[in-house]
């Protein structure tokens, strides 16, 4: 797979980044690549990568997590290990960012150095079925608010368009031309389009970069079905 | 109904004020609940509505109580700690019978607690939360879109009987995100508000809105007045779910997140050969005691199930008079129980019940 040394995933706030970006180190890590993930999110207080901790330490990816993650406090608090990551190139790094401008403006100190070194994508996850970006004119408002917030240019568009458990081929097909329209209006290329794995043999080659995802089971709840 | 997105619970209540006419959002930054400041402060805007950071929950409600009084519909939104703070305003708008809706996304306490999810606010949004003589409406979601539902349904019945409502969740209801079918734009309240203070224009005696009375008689009365109303609510307006109780022999009670829970647990029991069902109640204020007291004629015993230290269960026995057993299961502090542990508790009742 070719992958730049940093891998970034940003968007609207439930756009579905920590999915995409658990899902991106597994895959990097399947190719046997040195991997850590780090979390940005100090906008979500409940459903974070801290609840695949287990996991990532069983597949040997690093994790880097504020250690208030997932307690009873509030804390938008960030670990200083980020910096490791972003300076230590001798592994591949996948950042998952908070989302909406609020979520990306805690990226804004590490912009210099992933700027400097430059061997990163940046990439916007986009969900149509979200009530707020359901118009390409209203995603390239959040579009901009991101990139303005933390000053790192995109480099590319994820489209992860799903309706969760009710996600069918259809709901992902009948985006294709808004998540074009977004690339195109943006001038970047549509990196992937994701999917949920079991419904991969729905599509017979009628979309390009299919990501076919694990949909993590990042919450109990989730995961005893309710 | 239009399509359906994929929303999570904070948001999709903030969307149904919207669709339903609300047009005044008031709040103050907390967790569970911060999304539906968040997308009111994104949304009103656009269409021409008000999102206002207040400098406190206090001054938030103070505000859905000024907006009320001019007969508009109003909201503000909070997590626990938040809600006490709110009390006053609360007592205020039930006093000068005043319409207005509160969301209460829950989490644990008491005190600052924590921002994990909890519904120990019952005995506080049950019992009318404030002083004084009074109920507000309370509505207990247990799913996405039942929130985007009821809050339109909340709206509705505040605007009839002029009373506070609350819509009572947690943190993760608040949090999750499920598929929602958003109702169509409505007018969930009608504009004919003659008490509204909206200018006599020459034409009328002045319209006061107002919780202070001079005179201890004319009080008691208002208070009359007012509880006459609750009774008509009591007696029309509850709502609740029945699931699998034909042939039940035991009884659980949960509402919000943990009536899921329990319809996970229930499954299970059933499979092993337990006759079990629920009543889950989706109006906690007025409460199913008909409901409840039918079932006491069938059942052997009663669970509620409940993310608190068990403020349901006392409801539950005054429905029934007290004429079967309460059990209890829950967990408190952020913690939720599993169906497993729930379906412990339904074990150990099937089998002290033979």
């Amino acid at each position: 797979m070719d992958a730049k040394r940093l891998t970034l995933f940003a968007g609207h706030y439930g756009s579905g980044k920590t999915n995409i970006a658990l899902n991106w180190a597994y895959r990097l890590r399947d190719e046997g690549r040195a991997v850590t993930v780090a979390d940005l999110d100090i906008v979500n207080p409940y459903f974070r990568t801290k609840d695949a901790e287990d996991d990532l330490a069983r597949r040997g990816i690093g994790l880097i997590v504020s250690e208030y993650a997932n307690s009873n406090v509030d804390l938008p608090a960030l670990p200083s290990q980020i910096y490791s990551l972003v300076d230590d190139r001798s592994t591949y790094g996948v950042l998952d960012i908070g989302g909406d401008d609020r979520g990306a403006l805690a990226l804004g100190r590490w912009v210099p150095s992933i700027i400097a070194e430059d061997d990163y994508d940046m990439l916007f996850v986009v969900n149509k079925a979200r009530p707020l970006t359901r118009t390409v004119e209203d995603t390239l408002e959040v579009y901009a608010e991101v990139e303005a917030a933390c000053g790192l240019p995109f480099t590319g568009i994820v489209n992860n368009t799903n309706l969760g458990p009710e996600t069918t081929a259809q709901t992902v097909l009948a985006s294709m031309e808004y998540a074009e329209s977004v690339a195109r209006a943006t001038g970047l290329p549509l990196k992937m389009t994701c999917v949920d794995k079991r419904l991969i043999n729905d599509f017979a080659g009628q979309v390009d970069s299919l990501f076919p995802l694990d949909i993590l089971e990042l919450y109990y709840m989730q995961k005893e079905g309710m | 109904m239009g399509e359906k997105v994929l929303m999570k619970g904070n948001e999709a209540m903030a969307e149904a004020a919207i669709l339903a006419g609300c047009r005044h959002y008031f709040g103050y930054p907390i967790t569970p609940q911060t999304e539906v400041a968040a997308y009111m402060a994104k949304k009103m805007p656009k269409i021409g509505g008000t999102f206002l950071q207040a400098e406190s929950e206090i001054a938030a409600i103070n505000m859905v109580y000024g907006v009320a009084s001019t007969g508009k519909p109003a909201m503000t939104s909070s997590s626990s700690p938040g809600i006490s703070l709110k009390a006053e305003g609360i007592s205020y708008l039930a006093g000068a019978d005043l319409p207005g809706l509160i969301v209460n996304v829950q989490r644990g306490g008491p005190g600052l607690g924590g921002i994990q999810p909890s519904q120990s606010d019952y005995f506080f949004a049950t019992r009318g939360p404030g002083h004084g003589d009074f109920h507000v409406l309370v509505f207990a979601p247990a799913s996405v879109q039942e929130m985007a539902d009821l809050t339109g349904k909340a709206f509705h019945l505040a605007w009839k009987y002029r009373m506070p409502a609350m819509l009572l969740a947690d943190g993760t209801l608040g949090q999750m995100m499920e598929p929602v079918e958003l109702p169509e734009p409505h007018d969930a309240f009608g504009t004919d508000n003659p008490w509204a203070t909206t200018g006599t224009n020459m034409e009328r005696e002045h319209n006061i809105v107002n919780s202070l009375y001079l005179s201890p008689e004319e009080l008691e009365r208002k208070n009359i007045e007012r509880f006459e109303r609750y009774k008509q609510v009591e007696a029309e307006e509850c709502l609740w779910e029945e699931y699998l109780m034909d042939d039940a022999e035991i009884c659980v009670v949960s509402y919000g997140i943990t009536a899921r829970i329990s319809k996970n647990a229930i499954a299970e029991a059933r499979k092993e050969g337990i006759k079990v069902g629920m009543i889950r109640p989706i109006t906690l204020w007025p409460f199913p005691n008909k409901a409840l007291a039918a079932a006491a004629d069938k059942v052997d015993s009663f669970l509620s199930v409940e993310l608190n230290m068990g403020q349901m269960v006392e409801d539950i026995k005054l429905a029934i008079d007290c004429k079967k057993p309460v059990d209890f299961c829950g967990r408190v502090g952020g913690m939720i129980p599993t169906p497993d542990e729930v379906l412990d508790h339904i074990r150990a009742l099937a089998e002290g019940g033979r």
